[in-house]
């Protein structure tokens, strides 16, 4: 039935990015399918009219975070943004994610979004080996419960690419790596606190945050890495009354 | 440097907002009741209180604009931290002299002549 009523409907116009910085949008006719994601229209236009087109995707199901394009101006998982809901009047415009240097066409370098995650100090730092008994944390401990509401991050890059303080400020660690942080310094088991919260209260740290909330707008995973960012900010501010922070 | 700028601009920020309040007050009040400029200098001349609340409110304004300002001219603006560093003090200061300047005018009429 849902097959029969996307066979009835016009085809859909896809303008895509083509090229680098200095690229152009390029208009192609795509049939409309039904339970079309935006992530098809791509794969249809690499693989029946255009295979020089470059993008990036991987699983298809929303959990490798790879395949975030802007689509209609707006950053989204294509592969979970269905072409009903923002078709709109029958035309799409895709984009590579914004706020990162464009490789080509809809493929994004984002070498810069992963240093970002290492300069905060996203890395875990084992307090113990594995001969040492496994830590109890109860799942209602309060730093637990903030981890947890933190930790379904899955590195897309969209909050990067809708951050506002991002394109303002190079220094900037952005939402995605100081929501990191914010998982770390919750975890009872991590030995890297306190260097953590020296790195997130440097220059371009947490508080260069607005609290604009784009990224949590516009997080897929509906995370809100402007309250992990805030939380940030309380610890630093405590950190520093105790004169453990500079 | 950040942290502290951080603090000072949040610490202000809470510090203003009873002395905005009843400075919203006041010129409610003074326009409400039609009181010269006469009488108001009248009232704040020689006084203690109004210095402190004014001298107070010129001191945490100043450090709160500075800072706000100098984020605005490295974001908005593209100046270094080291212009926009100068830019914070510079703006800062001149603030703080011109409602300095100001809260003598009323509290110590004749003094700046």
């Amino acid at each position: 039935m849902a097959q029969q009523e996307a066979a009835r409907l016009p085809d859909i116009e896809v303008a895509i990015w083509r090229g680098g910085e200095d690229g152009e949008y390029r208009t192609y006719r795509v049939p409309r399918q039904a339970s079309q994601t935006v992530l098809d229209l791509v794969t249809y236009v690499q693989r029946k009219l255009d295979p020089t087109l470059s993008y990036r995707f991987a699983c298809r199901v929303g959990v490798c975070g790879s395949c975030a394009m802007t689509v209609n101006g707006r950053p989204r998982w294509t592969c979970r943004t269905h072409v009903s809901k923002v078709a709109g009047e029958g035309r799409i415009e895709i984009a590579p994610l914004a706020n990162l240097p464009v490789i080509k066409d809809l493929a994004t370098d984002m070498t810069r979004f992963f240093e970002k995650w290492q300069e905060a100090k996203g890395v875990h730092v084992p307090t113990a080996s594995r001969h040492d008994p496994i830590p109890r944390i109860s799942p209602e401990d309060k730093r637990r419960a903030a981890a947890n509401a933190a930790i379904e991050c899955i590195n897309c890059g969209i909050c990067f690419a809708a951050c506002d303080t991002v394109r303002w400020n190079e220094d900037y660690l952005g939402p995605a790596a100081l929501n990191r942080a914010w998982t770390l310094v919750n975890d009872a088991r991590d030995g890297g606190h306190g260097e953590r919260l020296a790195a997130v209260a440097a220059k371009g740290g947490c508080h260069a945050c607005h609290t604009h909330q784009s990224c949590e707008q516009h997080c897929p995973q509906a995370l809100n890495p402007t309250a992990s960012i805030a939380g940030l900010k309380r610890l630093t501010v405590e950190a520093f009354i105790r004169g453990e922070l500079k | 440097m950040t942290l502290r700028l951080y603090i000072v601009q949040r610490a202000t920020a809470m510090l203003m907002l009873p002395l905005i309040l009843g400075h919203l007050v006041i010129i409610f009040y003074a326009s409400a009741k039609g009181v010269s400029a006469a009488d108001i200098l009248g009232r704040t001349a020689g006084s203690v209180g109004w210095a402190v609340y004014y001298g107070a409110f010129v001191l945490l304004t100043a450090a709160h604009g500075a800072i706000g300002l100098r984020t605005i001219a490295m974001e908005w603006g593209r100046l270094s931290q080291r212009a926009a560093d100068a830019l914070m003090w510079g703006t800062g200061l001149l603030l703080l002299a011109l409602g300095l300047r100001a809260v003598a005018a009323v509290v110590a009429p004749g003094s700046l002549a």
